[in-house]
């Protein structure tokens, strides 16, 4: 059942005027299927951002056209279809992690009971159970992570925008979480695009990576990951593992990613 | 997830310990409080029985408690009191309102904000009391003239910090309450006002200390009634007791009004994000 969910044709995004002009994105065109798991990849400053951002609704494309099933961005958006996750937690250190998680359901209006459940249903799944009533500062930072996680799923999204989600954890809790957020996409059926500098996470992760080239920020490459799916540990030593990994590598160095900042 | 099983008793523990020490901690400092009070009245009593001071220079503790007794009995401390308080609270209050009014608008526009600021930073720097004189010499001086006083003279801090606590959001967490599709009036309850709530109350205690010392000052020079008017009163009747008991009484009014505040901040902050 392959249903496009995500469709970009022809996208370009160009920032300030005159002089200052910085071309971010140009002609990006991708269809994302409903479901899939897809990785961005790709140089420092090439617009990965800025396309999560433009799906997301909080940046309008320079030309080209976004849809989200048969939805504008903002369409989608005000639809609660779309949710994002940041590089840093981003919680409100004044809520609780429960209050965290339920503040978008608060903001539309979700009755307080249903909120609670919610919360206490997410918890469960982030395992987390026991912090309902500490506050962020009381947390790891791969904890705080996982709360963003929850918070985003807490409206039940059909699209999760990640944006380097593990790019400031050590490498073992960044495995842990990526082998948990694959058990969060099976359950909740979400297509995810995550953004990652981690070449050996995205082909962990993703059913599909698209390698971008530097500034302004073009598709030069997707590579389909065949790993099985559930992935267990035992792929990460496979040689085919090995094979999507090189091949990655080899799409982002003919890039020059080397050359760029 | 095994990690948060594993994770989640060392950081209970941690959490816990935080919870008992902290307890503890703030019994000692009630305790250190009466000592030094005790330390501090000793030590006095102790120089002027070596010294025998005249009590116009230097009178005893006794001496000052007990004009402070009659002062208060018959009414005049209390009265001078109530009118340096009032002053207080008119001129804090109305500030406090205008102040994170427009601070609040002027953080909407970066453009407003970056033609107003420097200003706003370089007044930072000039003591406001010194326009103190101006005001008598236009208006006269009296009550509401001593509000007008604590009321400039408390505004720029409060209105700075409102601007740094609103400007000082961060992109993301704003970018997050679009993404959930949040009203500007959800954006102000939800993300504003707590995320500036500790800056802006750095800005109040500030604001309330100042506001003090405008009041005082202004009664200390010009004013007719109010605590400062009675330091001033009783130091030409070189009524020296007096001076200590209205000085003592001031110290009080400006303790408690910044406890007040302090409290205030507990009461609206509680995620005691600061502690270590
Ligand atoms: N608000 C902005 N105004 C002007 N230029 C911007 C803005 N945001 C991004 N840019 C420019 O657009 C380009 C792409 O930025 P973007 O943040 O999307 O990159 P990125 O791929 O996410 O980089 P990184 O991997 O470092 O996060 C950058 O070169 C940057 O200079
Ligand atoms: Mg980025």
């Amino acid at each position: 059942m392959i249903e496009p969910q995500i469709q970009l044709s022809a996208v370009s995004k160009t920032y300030g005027h005159g002089e200052r002009q910085v071309a971010a994105l140009k002609n990006i065109s991708l269809t994302i299927q409903r479901g899939e798991f897809l990785a961005l990849i790709g140089p420092s400053g090439c617009g990965k951002t800025t396309l999560l951002k433009i799906i997301a609704d909080l940046l309008p494309p320079s030309a080209g056209r976004v849809g989200i099933g048969a939805r504008s961005p903002a369409e989608a958006r005000r639809a609660r279809e779309t949710a994002l996750v940041f590089q840093a937690p981003t919680l409100m250190e004044w809520r609780d992690i429960a209050h965290n998680i339920t503040l978008p359901l608060e903001i539309s209006g979700a009755a307080r009971a249903e909120r609670a459940e919610r919360a206490r249903e997410l918890l469960e799944m982030i395992r987390l159970n026991n912090f309902a009533n500490h506050y962020p500062h009381e947390l790891s930072a791969g904890m705080q992570q996982q709360v963003a996680i929850a918070r985003a799923l807490s409206y039940r999204p059909q699209i999760l925008l990640m944006d380097e989600p593990f790019g400031a954890l050590d490498e073992l809790t960044r495995e842990r979480l990526g082998d948990a957020l694959l058990e969060i996409w099976a359950r909740a059926k979400v297509t995810i695009v995550f953004v990652t500098h981690s070449i050996g996470e995205a082909v962990w992760l993703a059913d599909r990576v698209a390698v971008f080239s530097p500034r302004p920020g073009r598709i030069t490459r997707i590579v389909e990951i065949d790993l099985p799916r559930p992935r267990i540990a035992a792929a990460r030593a496979s040689t085919r593992y090995a094979e999507r990994v090189n091949e990655v590598r080899r799409a982002l160095k003919l890039n020059g990613q080397s050359e760029v900042n | 997830m095994a990690i948060n099983r594993e994770a989640s008793p060392r950081v209970g523990n941690w959490t816990r310990f935080r919870e008992t020490a902290r307890p503890a901690r703030k019994n000692l400092h009630l305790f250190l409080i009466p000592v030094a009070i005790a330390g501090f009245w000793a030590l006095w009593e102790g120089i002027i029985a070596l010294n025998e001071f005249p009590a116009f220079l230097l009178p005893s503790p006794r001496l000052v408690a007990l004009s402070w007794v009659e002062n208060w009995n018959s009414g005049i401390l209390p009265r001078h009191l109530g009118i340096s308080l009032f002053e207080v609270g008119v001129g804090f209050s109305v500030s406090l309102f205008v102040a994170a009014l427009l601070g609040y608008l002027l953080a909407q526009s970066p453009l407003l904000e970056k033609i107003v600021s420097p200003y706003l930073i370089a007044l930072q720097a000039v003591p406001l009391v010194a326009l103190g004189p101006f005001i008598i010499i236009w208006i006269g001086a009296g009550i509401w003239q001593n509000a007008l006083v604590a009321a400039l003279i408390a505004f720029f801090p409060m209105l700075v910090n409102t601007l740094v606590g609103i400007r000082g959001i961060r992109a993301e967490y704003r970018e997050l309450m679009r993404s959930y599709s949040a009203n500007r009036w959800q954006v102000f309850i939800h993300l504003e006002i707590p995320a500036a709530l500790p800056v802006f109350f750095g800005g109040v205690r500030v604001g309330m200390t100042l506001s003090v010392v405008g009041v005082t000052v202004v009664e200390l020079l010009w004013g007719d009634r109010g605590l400062g008017f009675l330091l001033n009163f009783a130091r030409g009747a070189l009524n020296t007791p007096l001076v200590f008991a209205t000085v003592a009484t001031l110290a009080a009014m400006a303790l408690s009004l910044y406890g007040l505040v302090v409290l205030v901040e507990r009461f609206l902050i509680h995620h005691r994000r600061n502690e270590q």
